[in-house]
C-alpha cells in the first residue's frame, strides 16, 4: 500500500461506562485496501471499539480518525463512504428484499446496482420475499447486502456470518474477497477464527479492553505459538505430544525406532489455537498490557523446540 | 487510496452535492413517505389500532345508542341528529390523534428498540428526510382514513354532510393543522417509552384518557366543567371541537363551553401544540441513545 495516511487510525482509545473501563487504551491502524480482523472473547470491547469508529458511541479519550474524519463529528457525506453491518437486529421486515435494498440504494450518491447486490449475497430467489419471512441466516445476508449497497470505501462487518450455514459462509467469503479486490477496506470482527484466517490480512486481539496482540495473520501470537505438534500413541497406548520445528525428523525417528506409531498426527496450530493461547495466557498473566507487537503476554503452549509431554 | 478512488469516484465526498443539498433531503423525504406508507399498511397492529379503530368505534356507538333516539332533540322529541352524525366529528378527531400520536409514538419507539434507527443512523439519511417520511405517512394515511370515514358516514350510515364550501375549507385546515401537530407530538412522545416493548403500555393510556375527556367517546357538553378545562389544555379537545364546527348543525354551537365553535381558539391551541411538538421532537430525537 502506497498510501500515506491510514483509513482508520486509533491512538490510546479509552472508553468507560461509569466506573467500568471497556477500553483501556488501544491503538492500531488500518491501511487502505486492508482487511483487519478484530478478535477477542465476548465482552472484551470489540463492539465498543467498532461502534466508536462507526460514530455510534463517543470515546472517553484518545484519538480516532476514520477516513480522515473524527467519527464523533463527521457528517452525512462521511457516512456515505461507510458501510456498516451491525450485529444482528430484530427489525420487523415488512418490506421485500428488493424494496429494502432499492430504498437504501437511494440514500447513497453512488450505489451498487440492487439486483447485482442481491445476487452477490445469494438471495436472488428471495428478491421478492418479505424480509420477515426469511430465515435467520438469510436475514443476515440482507444485513450484509445493506452494508455494501452504498459502495463503501470502508466496510465494518460485526460478526457478519452468525447463523450462516457452511455453504453460505463460503459464499460470503468469496463476496468479501471480491470487495477486497475492488479496493474496499474492511474491519471485521468474528468469533470464527477460520473466517479471520481466510479473510484477514492482519488481526488484533482484544481482551479486557486491551489489545494484547496485533500483526499479520501469519505472525500473530509469535513464532513459538505456531510450532507444529507431533502426536502419537506408543505400543503401550500412551499418548505422546512433542512440539518441534522439525516434525518430519521426529516422525522419521519414530518410524526407525519401532515401525508405525498409532494415531500419528502432525498438527500445525491454527489461528484458533494461537488465539486461544493468547487469550488464556493473557488471563493467567493477570491482564498485562501489550499494545504493540510481539507476544509479550503469552504464556501459552510453551515454546521450547522439543519438549515432550506424556499424557495419560 | 487510488484503487478506491477509481471505483467509487467520490473520495472527496465531503461536499457531495447529491447528498448535502436541500433538494436531496426533500427527494429522500418523498421516498421515505412512500416507504413508510407501504410499511404502515403492511403492519396489522398499526392498521387495526390506528387506522380502523375509529371505524369500529363509530360502528359500535351507532349500534349501541342508535335506538335511544337522536341527540340534541327539541323538548317534544323532534329534530336533532342521529348518534352517528353526532359521533362522526369525534371519530375524525380520534383518527387524527391515533394516526399521528399513537401510531408514530409506538412506531418510532419500536424502531429505536429493534435497531431500525441504528441502521438508518449509519447511513447518510438526514433526520429531516426521516421526519418528512413519518409526517408524510401520517398525512397520507390520516387523509385516507378521514375520507373513508366520511364516505362510510354518508353512504353506510346515511349521515348528511355539510354542503357549504366554507365548511370544507374549515375541515381542510383543522385536519391539516391537527394531523401535523399530532405527528410531531407522536415523534416527541416516542422518546418516553424506555423500550419498544413498553411503548404501547406508555402511549395508549395517554391517548385513551385524552379521548374520554376531549369529547370523542363521551359527549363533551355532559362532562363536568373542570374536566372540560383539563381537556382544553390538550390538542384533541380543539380538534374535536373544530370538527364538530364543521359537521354539526349551527344549533349545536350552543352546547360548546363558550356557546360558539371558537375557530380562532382552535387554531391558536393547535398552533401552540405544533410548536411544542416541533421543539420536543427536535430536542429529544436521536438515532440511538448515545451513552455519556
Amino acid at each position: 500500500m502506497e498510501s500515506s495516511s491510514p483509513v482508520v487510525r486509533v491512538r490510546d482509545l479509552h472508553k468507560s461506562y461509569g466506573s467500568f473501563e471497556a477500553l483501556g487504551g488501544i491503538s492500531f491502524d488500518i491501511r487502505a485496501g486492508e482487511t483487519f480482523a478484530l478478535l477477542g472473547p465476548n465482552g472484551a470491547g470489540k463492539s465498543t471499539a467498532i461502534e466508536i469508529l462507526e460514530g455510534y458511541r463517543d470515546r472517553s479519550s484518545g484519538e480516532v480518525s476514520v477516513l480522515g474524519a473524527d467519527p464523533q463529528r463527521a457528517g452525512r457525506a462521511w457516512k456515505a463512504r461507510l458501510g456498516i453491518v451491525l450485529q444482528s437486529t430484530g427489525e420487523s421486515g415488512n418490506v421485500t428484499v428488493t424494496e429494502q435494498l432499492s430504498h437504501f440504494a437511494g440514500l447513497y450518491p453512488n450505489p451498487r446496482p440492487v439486483a447485482e447486490v442481491i445476487d452477490a449475497v445469494g438471495l436472488a430467489s428471495k428478491a421478492k420475499t418479505r424480509i420477515s419471512r426469511l430465515s435467520g441466516g438469510q436475514r443476515r445476508r440482507v444485513d450484509v447486502a445493506l452494508g455494501i449497497i452504498g459502495r463503501p470505501e470502508l466496510l465494518f462487518l460485526d460478526e457478519p456470518t452468525t447463523g450462516f450455514d457452511p455453504e453460505a459462509r463460503h459464499q460470503f467469503w468469496d463476496l468479501v474477497r471480491r470487495l477486497k479486490a475492488e479496493g474496499t477496506t474492511i474491519l471485521l470482527t468474528t468469533h470464527y477464527l477460520d473466517e479471520a484466517a481466510q479473510l484477514g490480512d492482519r488481526a488484533g486481539v482484544i481482551n479486557d479492553g486491551r489489545l494484547i496482540d496485533i500483526g499479520t495473520i501469519a505472525e500473530i501470537g509469535g513464532a513459538e505459538a505456531r510450532v507444529p505438534l507431533v502426536r502419537w500413541r506408543d505400543a503401550g497406548g500412551v499418548l505422546h505430544e512433542v512440539r518441534s520445528e522439525e516434525p518430519a525428523r521426529i516422525v522419521a525417528g519414530l518410524a526407525a525406532d519401532g515401525g508405525e506409531p498409532a494415531d500419528l498426527e502432525v498438527i500445525r496450530p491454527s489461528l484458533e489455537d494461537v488465539y486461544l493461547g493468547l487469550v488464556r495466557g493473557h488471563r493467567t498473566s493477570g491482564g498485562a498490557d501489550a499494545t504493540g507487537d510481539g507476544n509479550g503476554a503469552t504464556a501459552g503452549p510453551d515454546g521450547a523446540t522439543s519438549d515432550e509431554e506424556v499424557l495419560a | 487510496m487510488s484503487a478506491v478512488d477509481s471505483t467509487t469516484g467520490h473520495h472527496a465526498a465531503t461536499g457531495d452535492p447529491s447528498l448535502g443539498g436541500l433538494g436531496g433531503i426533500l427527494r429522500l423525504g418523498a421516498a421515505r413517505v412512500v416507504y413508510e406508507t407501504r410499511v404502515y399498511f403492511r403492519s396489522p397492529d398499526s392498521v387495526f389500532f390506528t387506522f380502523l379503530f375509529p371505524f369500529i368505534m363509530l360502528g359500535i356507538f351507532t349500534a349501541a345508542f342508535g335506538s335511544a333516539g337522536n341527540i340534541g332533540t327539541n323538548p317534544d322529541g323532534t329534530g336533532g341528529i342521529s348518534v352517528g352524525a353526532y359521533y362522526l366529528p369525534g371519530m375524525l378527531a380520534a383518527g387524527m390523534l391515533l394516526s399521528g400520536v399513537q401510531n408514530l409514538a409506538v412506531d418510532i419507539a419500536g424502531e429505536k428498540g429493534d435497531g431500525t434507527l441504528k441502521r438508518l443512523g449509519g447511513t447518510p439519511l438526514s433526520p429531516l428526510s426521516y421526519f418528512m417520511g413519518k409526517i408524510g405517512e401520517v398525512l397520507v394515511t390520516g387523509a385516507i382514513q378521514a375520507a373513508l370515514l366520511i364516505l362510510v358516514a354518508r353512504f353506510v350510515l346515511g349521515i348528511d354532510l355539510p354542503t357549504e364550501p366554507g365548511k370544507w375549507l374549515t375541515f381542510a385546515w383543522v385536519f391539516l393543522f391537527g394531523v401535523i401537530t399530532c405527528a410531531f407530538l407522536g415523534i416527541a412522545l416516542s422518546a418516553l417509552p424506555r423500550s419498544g416493548k413498553s411503548a404501547t403500555a406508555v402511549v395508549i393510556p395517554i391517548v385513551l384518557i385524552l379521548q374520554f375527556i376531549s369529547g370523542v367517546y363521551l359527549q363533551f357538553y355532559v362532562l363536568p366543567e373542570w374536566m372540560q378545562n383539563v381537556a382544553g389544555l390538550f390538542p384533541l379537545k380543539w380538534m374535536a371541537q373544530g370538527m364538530r364546527g364543521v359537521f354539526l348543525p349551527e344549533s349545536f354551537a350552543g352546547l360548546e363551553q363558550s356557546g360558539s365553535w371558537d375557530f380562532p381558539l382552535v387554531a391558536l391551541n393547535l398552533g401552540i401544540w405544533l410548536v411544542v411538538g416541533l421543539v420536543l421532537s427536535r430536542v429529544t430525537f436521536r438515532w440511538i441513545r448515545k451513552d455519556s
